[in-house]
């Protein structure tokens, strides 16, 4: 491979192994060097996740990287320091501004400090939170941190730390806002943040000069829990990260699930997720625009969409038994098999929602004050969409080709035809209309699929305890609002050694400052509903 | 007697179910206690008023949220009931639906809330989270149920509930709100602080 020899050439010491993707293993002092030399020189520019793991005798973090050409030609990069006191990596917010949000994570969650990031503070837990939850570590009893109903202050303190010449670590503090800064609060209590999302909001009369996203409060330690768990009980805590696509998120984990465990799935079980994941991201995409209408003060919008989507919810019910949150995917298949009246309920489904589409952007889309809002406003490049990792529809939206159905088709999409919804503006308005589009896209989809579902067992047989063998597995599927990626590492146990999401929401939230600064505070309502973030699925 | 007389809009009294709560606290303590002719008619109106207008707020942590969307929404549309309009400000709504979990970081945001809801106001927990941690009561960082940080009037369990179960805890809040003696209280407690200040007016004399 010549990867391989180039980086031997530069790091003789890097250790390799062929895994699921190939794996580089560095010492922590040369990794800065092999990611700038991967980043800038071989076009790795889309660094996927970056996960930190507690190894038992060191700390680490794992980088799993892409090229944004074809977002799944995967590297990934290996570090750890033995130093569990005080551990310090490098930090890679230089080259991939996606890093810097996921290295306050693992800094808040696993106590790794990384050097060189401009902003040290934890990301989802008070800063007066005793302990680092991901390690093996932790001490989980109440008594350490028990619940308060008194607020505590937020830490304003940007803390970095970076070498000096003489190549000591110095520390330095810069305030968050200046003291002449004018600081307006948006949430974590506002109906247009979509959930509990808290912004401050710097402004310069009604221009915005800085947004500071604080996040965590909903953040429910899922990836601590599902370390005690085995595999079939952590699925339904899938459903409950992005609950506007539970099918599709439970699909990612069943996937890696099976492909490590090497389970097959019949073809009418890849047929029924296929579309079971279309329709998920209708409704998703339907509730997305109603939601942006909504916050943009299109009350009869939001009706007209939470209506249709209660076709597909019939549809979901009679077959899973539920409405949001269906427990449907199980390790090796599907719960239970379609419903007799599925296929008639999904053809007539198909020509209805063309039709109320027209009406859709009548009464919407060519609004002469919505398209004011969001014409030229909250512009993304391609490339910053790249570097902040910003997939889904926003991502599509500037330009980044980045639909893992279309790259790496997984479940039924390598046999059907269908577009991929690129646009170039980059703007709220390019990201509301993919949207539509790809509602439109995922009814073609549909209507391939609707008569041709193969007969054959729903649910493949499975052990009764599933064990994964030792090794690091990662999925990713196309979820509604992005690449959701699943990152299992297993020692042989029937509960994983650590897991990870790879929400697409998380790059969402990232990019909210860099692309309303200088738009005015009305806009930034209608920036977050063109990205439509979750919120439970960032904090998870 | 039962929990009778509760007009409740579409559905028959004998439908309603775990009424037990509002038997031994509001009707059996009216019975002993009696209720002013004048005062308990003026209370009966003024609780017709208040349970057909019972304003929620706009308050949603997770996945429970997009339920209580629904129920605002086309199918459901809970202004048939009188639930009328979300609103978006604490100060304007008379009833929270905690819709989610809440997690340690959320908690004095809660309790802030409902601090800064105008009284009288209710609460109402909806779905397993709320009521006490749910599938994520091992957590390290979710509190076991909302009754932990503000007091709850009506528990509504499902992960997320269905449309109608939250119709149906809502409609329960209803009649609690119907057996209120809003007006007697407020006067009863004006007695009681009379009585307080003479006793206290009394000791200072003896202690002089």
């Amino acid at each position: 491979m010549e990867l391989k020899e180039k980086i031997l050439k530069r790091l003789p010491d890097a250790g390799f192994e062929d895994a699921q993707y190939p794996t580089v293993t560095v010492e922590p002092d040369k990794l800065h060097e092999l990611a700038s030399m991967l980043c800038r020189e071989e076009g790795y520019d889309f660094l996927v996740s970056l996960t930190g793991v507690d190894w038992g005798d060191s700390l680490g973090v794992v980088y799993h990287l892409a090229r944004s050409g074809n977002p799944l030609d995967m590297i990934v990069l290996k570090t750890a320091t033995a130093d569990k006191e005080h551990p310090q990596l490098f930090s890679v917010t230089d080259l991939w501004e996606t890093a810097n949000l996921n290295e306050r994570e693992a800094y808040g969650l696993l106590g790794i400090n990384f050097i060189n990031h401009p902003d040290m503070r934890r990301l989802f837990l008070n800063e007066k939170w005793k302990g680092f939850p991901l390690r093996k570590d932790y001490d989980a009893s109440p008594e350490n941190n028990p619940l308060s109903i008194e607020s505590e202050p937020f830490s304003d303190k940007l803390r970095s730390l970076s070498f000096t010449t003489q190549g000591d670590i110095i520390e330095k503090e810069k305030e968050l806002f200046g003291k002449e800064e004018y600081v307006v609060n948006i949430g974590p209590q506002h109906p247009s943040t979509h959930g509990v999302l808290h912004f401050r909001v710097s402004l310069d009369g009604e221009l915005i000069r800085k947004v500071d996203p604080n996040l965590g409060y909903i953040h429910r330690g899922i990836e601590k829990m599902c370390e005690s768990m085995t595999y079939p009980q952590m699925l339904h805590l899938t459903d409950r990260l992005d609950y506007l696509s539970a099918h599709i998120n439970r699909h990612a984990l069943c996937s890696c699930i099976e492909k490590a465990v090497e389970i097959e799935v019949s073809e009418r079980v890849e047929y029924i997720r296929t579309m079971m994941d279309e329709l998920q991201r209708i409704a998703s995409h339907l509730l997305g625009w109603s939601a942006m209408c909504m916050d943009m003060g299109a009350l009869t919008a939001f009706i007209y969409g939470m209506r249709d989507r209660e076709k597909i919810i019939d549809i979901f019910q009679d077959t899973c038994g539920a409405r949001l949150i269906m427990n449907y995917n199980v390790i090796g298949g599907v719960m239970y098999d379609l419903h007799p009246d599925f296929q008639k309920k999904v053809k007539e489904f198909i020509p209805y929602m063309r039709k109320i589409m027209k009406e859709y952007h009548q009464i919407f889309t060519g609004n002469v004050i919505a398209d004011e809002r969001m014409k030229s406003i909250g512009i993304l490049s391609k490339e910053q969409a790249v570097s902040y990792g910003v997939t889904g529809p926003s991502g599509r939206a500037s330009g980044f080709s980045c639909d893992v159905r279309k790259h790496r088709p997984y479940a039924a999409y390598g046999k059907i035809k269908f577009n991929e919804v690129l646009r170039e503006e980059g703007d709220t308005f390019a990201r509301y209309m993919v949207r539509l589009d790809e509602i439109l896209e995922s009814l073609n989809i549909l209507e391939q699929l609707v008569d041709h579902i193969p007969e054959g067992p729903y649910q493949a047989k499975t052990k009764p305890i599933i064990r994964i063998p030792e090794g690091e597995y990662f999925q990713s599927v196309e979820a509604a609002r992005g690449l959701f990626g699943v990152y299992i590492c297993s020692k042989g146990d029937k509960s994983p050694y650590r897991l990870k999401f790879r929400s697409p929401g998380l790059s969402l939230v990232s990019i909210v400052d860099l692309i309303s600064r200088n738009e005015k505070i009305a806009d930034l309502i209608a920036i977050g509903g063109s990205l439509d973030y979750v919120v439970p699925d960032i904090d998870r | 007697m039962e929990v009778k007389g509760i007009y409740i809009k579409g559905v028959k009294n004998e439908e309603f179910k775990d009424t037990e709560y509002l038997q031994k606290y509001y009707v059996e303590e009216l019975q002993q206690n009696g209720s002013n002719i004048v005062i308990g008619a003026l209370d009966d109106l003024l609780n017709w008023g208040r349970s057909n207008s019972l304003w929620p707020l706009t308050f949603a942590t997770s996945c429970c949220g997009i339920e209580f969307m629904c129920v605002g929404a086309a199918r459901f549309d809970f202004a048939r009931f009188g639930f009328e309009v979300t609103r978006s400000s604490p100060r304007q709504a008379d009833v929270i639906v905690v819709a989610g979990t809440i997690v340690y970081k959320m908690a004095p945001v809660l309790k802030r809330l409902y601090d800064q809801m105008a009284e009288p106001k209710y609460v109402i927990a909806m779905g397993s989270c709320a009521i006490s941690g749910g599938p994520f009561c091992e957590s390290y960082h979710v509190a076991k149920g909302v009754q932990e940080i503000i007091p709850v009037d009506v528990f509504v369990p499902g992960c997320p509930p269905r449309p109608e179960s939250l119709l149906y805890g809502m409609m329960q809040l209803q009649r609690k709100v119907k057996l209120d003696r809003f007006l007697e209280s407020a006067q009863k407690s004006k007695k009681r602080r009379k009585e307080a200040v003479r006793e206290i007016r009394e000791n200072d004399g003896k202690l002089k």
